[in-house]
């Protein structure tokens, strides 16, 4: 799943930061990011992830552990000398230079001759179709020309490395999905190592190699994101990457591959075991709405169904969304393809709904 | 604009033009407004920009000399400045002078022409004494001819109307009546026992007369047509006496023998002009006199001012009347640039007299000097300030804004004894043995005392509006800066610094503005080297009265901050100052 130690890139090891020296906000960090990798670091506001941003650009410093960078260590090595390029949600570009002056910076700052100069700059801006832009000021651009220009700025000196910091926070949906894709391409059309921090979990899926899930100051899974969204591993990241359906209950019969949870309300479901181990252990299920089955002949045959009451529907263009009661709850989703031959449900009807036991994880509880 | 044009105006939907409905549709909000802001805009006009204006007028403005001495103006008109001036100058200068003289003018004139040529001051106190002497041959030898013109009756029958004699006489009655109830009143206060009710009703009536004694005023005197017309000179001159002793004695001119010059006037008019078709009052009388005249002697007015004081024939003095009987000058402003007005024009003044471009030069340098030293102990203040979490900040922002809550005289004189050569630091530096006993530094009454003492006052005027500014520099664009591999000054060079020029510019503007114009400070640690221009306005507001030449300097100040804010404004733009 990680990549071969010995090969990283960008490696964290057993890192742990403090700021008030009584609460942990990283908690012995273990990550190995592979040269070229889009990573993304996905969590909730307070997680940690940006502090581990902060800490490998060089703005914060390790309480505890070694980062490296291409196997050198770079604890003691002051942000300007570790060549990471970076880009901000803010931007940050400067306002009293023109965008050519944004983009000159760091390469007079590496003391690059003015013609070289000029020449990574116009390569730089086209790279984001932004070359007619060169004697603008940031105040004259729009939000994602600026992001535009941040890009190229923290590329324009060709770093291995780049961070990227929530870039996408402020912009609209429309344009935020464009330069998602730019940001991919371009990224893995230059080959550099990308790590990218993000709090929406769609980005997350969208862009990345693989995807490291914080919480509590820890990663809860890493993984690629199909592996994320069908596999989560905890119920944390069930829960946090995409819609999901859970269901209290306990382990009544345990095999290798197959289990059964007998749900609060006494009625009985297939799952497989993730963190479950013994009969007997409470448990939480999580399903995805768009894994569940209406149709109880399309299921294997002898697997346990559910009845269910539709409570609500929702008509919401290529998908329809269904609010059942299940078990006792009132909050089960199920999401079903607009498509010719598919049925709307209505409220008040009664149904029964299953599930291949492969989609329904028994996680901790 | 153009397509507004071709297609016409705009339209709202009733058919008026868009403008117009727009600006109706805005005046209520703008009225509000206008509302809102006019206690203040009152105020200000009222407390600050008139009282402004008028100092700024004093600067140009000299109606005295010719309020003072209208017809010696008038006559110095066609004056060859070589000579002295001809003998209808100096009689016109001796109806003005008494006159002045009478008015306790005289001496206010001599002051102000005093900025200008030192010694009119005396030149004018000694003659106000013996003016009046000016015509008394001639007075004799009228009474000589006629003891008729030694009563008041003649001359008023003479020079005033009928209607003018009635209303005065009747006047005359009125007042007597009052002035005995007055009389009475006082002699019963003073006659009535102390503790009296009587007292009261008796000081009641005193008040009371003494009232309607005011509320009487006289009828102003004025002139008939036919004295006017044959004696020009002589009714002038006794229409000032006249008006003279109705308002500055207030007696009646019937009760009052004329100034000796309005003898001399009468000669004058007498010697040059014929009276011989006069048939109005007193004609026998004036005829009588009018042939009389050729056999008087006497002096020349040009003489009898000679022997009053010999000043009145130095040319120079005349020339200082002549140059300043415009009731406007540029005599002020030129003195606030060390020239001065004389004869030949434009001209220095004496070396030993300029001291004004000094000060001024003394005033931009140091106050920039004040600035620059402001800018450095500032900005690193500013700076951690700026980036400390906001508690800690707070609480070290209150220790700058501490010395505003301390009286500014306090903080001054307590640089008076920390500086002073047996002050504090002297002391300090005499023990630690930086400095001999022998040789303390010289740090107060000096300029170096001027400027810490003004650094240290001003010194918030330069960290709150830095602060603000760099408040707002967000820390991700030196973060920025670093990651594109600037180092830490670097960053600060080239990203941090520009961005908290505008925090600069506008702590600059307030610091040297407010210092420019400081007076207090100079005024107690500046000794003589370390003053401002202010303390000179200052000087010349209260001490020397020389208000025109405060109000030149004044405004000349005022002129050079406005440059140096429109070269500000060239320069850095003022777009670029940041107040927060």
């Amino acid at each position: 799943m990680t990549s071969d130690e010995s090969q990283a890139f960008v490696a964290f090891d057993r890192v742990q930061k403090s700021y008030d020296g009584e609460v942990l906000v990283v908690k012995d960090l273990n990550l190995h990011i592979g040269r070229g990798e889009f990573l993304t670091m996905l969590g909730p506001s307070g997680s940690g992830k940006t502090t581990c941003l902060m800490m490998l650009a060089g703005f914060e410093t390790a309480t505890h552990g070694d980062i490296t960078l291409d196997g050198k260590p770079i604890n003691n090595i002051p942000p300007h000398k570790r060549g990471i390029g970076m880009v901000f949600q803010n931007y940050a570009l400067f306002p009293h230079m023109t965008v050519g002056e944004n983009l000159s910076f760091p390469l007079e700052v590496r003391g690059i001759g003015k013609s070289l100069r000029e020449e990574k700059i116009i390569r730089a801006l086209d790279m984001v179709q932004m070359g007619d832009f060169i004697n603008r000021r940031p105040a004259q651009l729009s939000g994602g020309q600026q992001q535009r220009i941040a890009l190229s700025r923290a590329l324009v000196f060709e770093p291995e490395l780049v961070l990227m910091d929530e870039p996408l926070g402020a912009l609209d949906k429309q344009l935020r999905e464009t330069l998602q894709f730019e940001i991919t391409n371009l990224a893995h059309q230059l080959g550099i190592t990308t790590v990218y921090v993000t709090h929406d979990q769609t980005e997350a899926l969208t862009m990345s190699d693989r995807v490291a899930v914080f919480d509590d100051g820890r990663i809860q899974q890493l993984a690629a994101p199909d592996k994320l969204y069908e596999e989560p591993e905890n119920s944390f990241v069930a829960q946090f990457i995409g819609e999901n359906n859970t269901l209290q209950g306990t382990v009544s019969k345990i095999d290798a591959d197959m289990c059964e949870v007998t749900l609060d309300d006494g009625s009985i479901i297939d799952a497989l075991p993730v963190n479950v181990t013994t009969v007997g252990e409470k448990t939480q299920v999580s399903i995805r709405p768009e894994r569940v089955e209406m149709d109880p002949s399309r299921l294997t045959p002898g697997a346990h169904t559910l009845k269910a009451e539709v409570l609500e529907f929702v008509y919401m263009g290529d998908i329809y969304r269904t609010r059942l009661r299940v078990a006792g709850r009132e909050d089960f989703i199920i999401k079903t393809r607009n498509a010719p031959d598919q049925r709307r449900l209505t409220p008040g009807e009664s149904i029964e709904i299953g599930w291949r036991p492969t989609d329904c994880r028994a996680l901790d509880a | 604009m153009s397509d507004a044009t071709q297609s016409g105006p705009v339209l709202a939907a009733d058919g008026t033009p868009l403008k117009r409905s727009l600006a109706r549709a805005l005046r209520a909000q703008k009225m509000r407004a206008l509302m809102l802001i006019a206690p203040l805009l009152i105020f200000i006009l009222v407390a600050f920009i008139a009282p402004i204006v008028d100092m700024l007028f004093r600067s140009v403005e000299n109606q005295i000399v010719s309020e003072t001495l209208p017809r010696t103006v008038v006559g110095l008109q066609d004056w060859d400045p070589t000579d002295l001036p001809s003998d209808d100058v100096f009689a016109a200068l001796a109806y003005d002078f008494i006159e002045a003289t009478e008015r306790r003018r005289h001496t206010r004139l001599g002051s102000r022409l005093n900025y200008e040529t030192t010694g009119i001051s005396s030149l004018f106190r000694q003659s106000g004494r013996s003016v009046d002497e000016i015509g008394e041959e001639y007075t004799a030898q009228f009474v000589e001819l006629n003891a008729a013109w030694e009563t008041p009756a003649t001359w008023v029958a003479l020079m005033a109307p009928a209607d003018w004699i009635t209303a005065e006489a009747a006047w005359a009655e009125r007042f007597a009546v009052v002035a005995d109830a007055a009389r009475i009143a006082t002699q019963a206060v003073a006659e009535a026992d102390e503790a009296s009710v009587g007292q009261a009703a008796a000081a009641a009536a005193v008040a009371r007369a003494e009232a309607s004694r005011v509320e009487l005023e006289q009828p102003v005197f004025r002139l008939s047509v036919a004295a006017q017309e044959v004696l020009p000179e002589t009714s002038d001159a006794y229409r000032s006496f006249a008006r003279t002793i109705q308002q500055v004695d207030e007696e009646t001119p019937t009760a009052e023998v004329p100034w000796n010059t309005v003898y001399l006037a009468l000669y004058r008019d007498l010697s040059a002009l014929d009276v011989s078709g006069y048939n109005g009052p007193m004609a026998d009388l004036l005829i009588e006199a009018d042939a009389a005249v050729e056999t008087f002697e006497g002096l020349t007015p040009r003489e009898a001012w000679g022997e009053v004081n010999d000043g009145w024939l130095d040319l120079d003095n005349w020339a200082t009347i002549e140059a300043f009987s415009d009731p406007f000058t540029a005599g002020y402003f030129l003195s606030a640039v060390d020239l001065q007005l004389t004869p030949d024009g434009i001209e220095a003044q004496p070396e030993e007299q300029r001291i004004y471009i000094l000060l001024f030069k003394r005033t931009i340098i140091m106050s920039m000097a004040i600035t620059l030293m402001c800018v450095f102990l500032g900005y690193p203040i500013a700076y951690l300030l700026s980036n400390l979490p906001s508690r800690t900040s707070n609480l070290l922002l209150i220790l700058v804004l501490l010395p505003f809550w301390t009286s500014l005289l306090v903080r001054t004189s307590a640089w008076k004894v920390l500086l002073q050569q047996q002050g504090v630091i002297n002391d300090l530096l005499v023990w630690v043995g930086l400095v001999a006993d022998g040789s303390r530094l010289a740090l107060i009454n000096n300029q170096v005392g001027t400027i810490i003492a003004m650094t240290h006052i001003l010194l918030p005027f330069m960290i709150l509006p830095l602060f603000s500014v760099m408040k707002t520099i967000p820390p991700t664009y030196v973060r920025a800066a670093k990651s594109l591999g600037a180092t830490n000054f670097t960053a600060f060079r080239r990203v941090y610094f520009p961005q908290s020029v505008p925090g600069i510019g506008a702590g600059c503007i307030l610091v040297f503005i407010l210092s420019i114009g400081y007076y207090i400070t100079p005024e107690l640690v500046g000794g003589r080297t370390g003053t401002f221009i202010s303390n000179r306005i200052a000087y010349h507001i209260s001490s020397s009265l020389n208000w025109g030449l405060a109000a030149a300097l004044g405004t000349i100040l005022l002129v050079l901050v406005l440059a140096l804010y429109w070269a500000y404004d060239r320069i850095v733009g003022i777009d670029n100052v940041k107040l927060g």
